[in-house]
């Protein structure tokens, strides 16, 4: 058990502390930090999808006016470690993917460098390349681990003799397609190379985590920790993009090695964006399941294959959540990855669980059906009291709670049999899925306190990347250290700040949360309520005592109320309503906002994303926003998010599991489990778009 | 090629020296140093760099500035006068009408816009009746917003936001 808080900024809806900067747009991001005199950076990409340069004509480039320099591989200043082959930007003349950085072009104005960047002739040895994931593919191998470090298989029991035996059945392939994080901001960066200076590199970033990124980035280009600063106050979104650096982050700064200590900044485009600032992997899942006729799960099986570049591995975890979702005594999960001709996948929302719920999640759906049984009542089945891999005790399951709360207030009693309900011309139906996310903590981070000017200095390199950090880590500095929220004044996003880990893993409010605490009562401990001015204590985030004893996860009911167009097709989700178990709800304000914010994006997941790479040339074809659709506000009708009242004393101090990356996870499915409550039609593969639909609906009147 | 340009923005005079390719959102940004206005896509399909042009919501990244010699330009940032925030900025923060705050200062200038636009009577896709002064449902709302894309998912409060700005 932690030592829980005393509460009482903890739980209050307060606005957010950033909310009058950005409603102004007076917050700077990382491409609006002030710096004098810049230089811009645009960059060249590779057009042919595996090769190698053979000669690159920088002359017509290099003689335009206002041109600062070209930088190629053959130019471009040494890296002292390229063993991560994602951030060995310009070192060779290989090419490994379609819009791989092959150079760029530093000028006096955005508008020349993109121009000069125009004028670069790049010719390659081009090589037979493979790009499409399938699985047939000659590029499949068993990875030693999926991301971060999850056993790749898991074998339990006879999952085939039990299948064999089951009375009831499942055996489907599911399929969701290659997605882009697309955050609105771009990928940004401004680095300034001062050899002389307090720091060689300071690297304004648009991140998730300014440490991070400087570990990272710091020996890639021989310089210690200490000779590098990246700042970040402010990001426009990540969701896992910005998560790691990437190639561009090592463009700028090898480019600020040439511009003689003028700052270059550095935007990607959108386009830009979807070769280089990572993806989710396409993933094509093989959900197999056995139960009795009463619907109890005898077999749970999860094949995976996905994909990942041949320059860098990226292992995505989507059987992982299978391995602890449902009871069963024989279950098996596998990952298989193709090493295939693309760029880097890497961390996008929920990681895993989002790819990875919808097909068993969908699978359940068709279980419950095959059955004569409510899904509902299908998922209460089955629901573990243990851990079922482990064997840990859970520091808390409430599914159940989340899927009979959601039934009530969804009204999920007026649900009807599969094609039975039609509106004029809509053909309705309803469904749900469940959602889970493990609620985790990554040790290392560091808070200082200082009491200064009557307030207290709560310092740590966090990152606010829209989820509410600076609000809600102030929330809880205020009741760790037992003063009002305004006697707080909080520190983040800068590596002078003590070390902090990265914002990913939903992990980020219960590592520096935790952190803070112990700060604030190690301060107290030292200084006593009465300090005096300049006092000051640092502290590292302890140890959960339960971390290795409980199972500590979050978990959530995700329902759906879809309408498909009888004659078209076309699809709308009218109603969503997710419930989520996720401890203590520290601003019920911002939550909301990260539960229906995810959903959001669920729903665009479920309906409209799909980013389609042409087979011929490697690049993704549909590379903007006119053509890569994310759910607009049309398209969210009426949504809601509510949550169980409860704090998880297992987990952290403040009682919480972490909330940015649940409420994606399970919507898809949802909507998927209503399309087909409404029309019939058995959607396996994501997006449900309208023609999945046309040839099985009923044939148009007249 | 370089031009002598001067604009209005956010009620004061600003002169610059711009490339004729240069679009308005780059000489707001980089030449004048305006900042509000963001930059999310550079092809019109965003709506983070929505401004008001001479009164009226256009999306800046996709205009040249070089055209725009003497015009008015307001940003969010110009939104916002000496007694505190545009009561659509209050609406936001209300209502939490955003979260990492990249896409917002150009919903509040569309959603600004917008009103204006309904209170003129123009008409939407979803207007049943394209002759009488338009209701501003939230499904009309909804409809008139989806030029500007939010990717942390904030729309349900954006719409709370505006239908709350919008009575007020």
């Amino acid at each position: 058990m932690t030592d829980q808080l005393s509460l009482a900024s903890i739980g209050e809806p307060l606005a957010r502390l950033d909310g009058a900067a950005k409603v102004q747009g007076l917050a700077p991001y990382a491409f609006e930090q002030p710096v004098d005199d810049p230089v811009y950076l645009h960059p060249v990409q590779a057009t042919v999808a595996k090769g190698r340069v053979t000669s690159i004509d920088t002359e017509r480039a290099q003689a335009l006016e206002g041109v600062v320099a070209v930088l190629t591989h053959e130019n471009a200043p040494r890296l002292a470690d390229t063993s991560d082959r994602e951030l060995a930007v310009l070192q060779s003349d290989e090419v490994a993917f379609r819009g791989q950085l092959v150079g760029a072009v530093l000028a006096e104005t955005s508008e020349i460098a993109r121009h000069a960047a125009s004028l670069v002739r790049v010719t390659y040895d081009e090589q037979p390349h493979d790009v499409l994931l399938s699985s047939d593919s000659d590029r499949f191998y068993t990875p030693d681990k999926v991301n971060p470090s999850f056993p790749t298989d898991t074998d339990d029991g006879d999952v085939e003799a039990a299948l064999a035996s089951a009375q009831v059945r499942v055996d489907a392939t599911y399929t969701t397609p290659t997605e882009h994080n697309n955050p609105m901001e771009p990928h940004t960066s401004i680095a300034i190379w001062d050899p002389h200076g307090e720091h060689t590199l300071t690297l304004y970033d648009s991140t998730q985590g300014v440490h991070s990124v400087r570990k990272a980035l710091a020996p890639v280009l021989g310089l210690d920790k200490s000779d590098v600063r990246v700042v970040s106050p402010y990001v426009g979104g990540g969701f896992g993009s910005k998560g790691t650096p990437h190639a561009h982050n090592v463009l700028v700064a090898l480019a600020a090695q040439r511009s003689e200590g003028r700052p270059a900044k550095l935007a990607l485009t959108r386009q830009q964006m979807f070769a280089l600032a990572g993806y989710r992997t396409p993933t094509i899942q093989h959900v197999r399941l056995g139960a009795d006729d009463q619907g109890r799960l005898t077999a749970i099986a999860h094949d995976v294959d996905e994909q990942t570049a041949t320059i860098k591995e990226f292992a995505e975890q989507t059987a992982v959540a299978t391995r602890m979702m449902y009871a069963a005594p024989n279950r098996r999960t596998s990952h298989r990855l193709a090493a295939l001709d693309v760029p880097v996948p890497s961390w996008m929302r929920a990681p895993g669980e989002t790819p990875g719920m919808f097909g068993p999640e969908v699978a359940m759906d068709e279980l419950a059906e095959a059955c004569g049984l409510d899904p509902i009542e299908l998922r209460v089945r089955n629901d573990p009291d243990r851990h079922p891999g482990d064997g840990k005790p859970w520091s808390s399951r409430r599914l159940v709670d989340c899927l009979r709360e959601g039934a009530t207030r969804f009204g999920w009693v007026d649900r009807r049999p599969p094609g039975k309900r039609r509106e004029g011309e809509w053909l309705v139906g309803v469904g749900v899925a469940s959602s889970t996310y493990p609620g985790m903590a990554i040790p290392g981070s560091e808070a200082l306190v200082r009491f200064e000017g009557g307030r207290y200095t709560v310092a740590i390199g966090a990152a606010d990347i829209g989820t509410g950090t600076w609000t809600t880590l102030t929330q809880i500095a205020a009741d760790a250290l037992g003063c009002p929220t305004e006697a707080v004044n909080l520190q983040i996003g800068d590596t002078n700040l003590p070390t902090a880990s990265v914002e990913g893993g939903s992990s980020g409010m219960s590592s520096w949360g935790s952190t803070v605490v112990a700060a604030a009562r190690a301060f107290r401990e030292e200084h006593g309520t009465d300090p005096a001015e300049g006092d000051q204590t640092q502290a590292g985030m302890p140890k959960n005592p339960d971390a290795d004893t409980f199972a500590i996860h979050s978990f959530g009911a995700q329902f759906a109320e879809v309408r498909v167009h009888a004659y078209t097709g076309e699809i709308r989700a009218s109603r969503m309503l997710g419930v989520f178990s996720a401890g203590r709800i520290i601003n019920p304000s911002t939550a909301r906002s990260q539960f229906i914010g995810g959903m959001t994006m669920g729903l665009s997941m479920a309906l409209h994303e799909q980013s389609v790479r042409d087979p011929r040339f490697g690049h993704i074809v549909n590379h903007d926003f006119a053509e890569y659709h994310i759910a607009t506000n049309a398209d969210v009708m009426d949504m809601e998010a509510t949550w169980l009242d409860e704090s998880d004393p297992h987990a952290n101090p403040m009682g919480s599991r972490g909330i940015g990356e649940i409420g994606i996870v399970g919507a898809a499915a949802a909507v998927a489990n209503a399309a087909y409550n409404a029309t019939g039609v058995r959607v396996r593969d994501l997006p449900i778009t309208a023609d999945r639909f046309v040839a099985a609906l009923p044939p148009t009147p007249g | 090629m370089d031009a002598d340009i001067t604009l209005r923005v956010d009620g004061s005079a600003r002169s610059c020296t711009v490339d004729t390719r240069t679009t308005l959102l780059d000489a707001l940004r980089e030449r004048l140093g305006v900042q509000s206005p963001k930059k999310g896509c550079d092809h019109g399909q965003c709506g983070a760099c929505t401004v008001l042009l001479d009164g009226r919501r256009i999306v800046s990244c996709l205009v040249l500035a070089v055209a725009q010699d003497g015009a008015e330009v307001t940003t969010a940032q110009g939104l916002a006068g000496p007694e505190g925030l545009h009561p659509m900025q209050s609406a936001f923060v209300d209502h939490d009408g955003f979260q990492c705050g990249y896409c917002t200062p150009g919903q509040i200038c569309s959603a600004v816009g917008m009103l204006d636009e309904v209170k003129a009577g123009h008409p939407s896709h979803v207007t049943e009746d394209l002759t009488g002064d338009p209701e501003l449902t939230d499904e009309e709302i909804r409809e008139r917003m989806s030029g500007n894309l939010c990717r942390c998912g904030a729309y349900v409060n954006i719409v709370a936001a505006i239908r709350e700005a919008a009575s007020s």
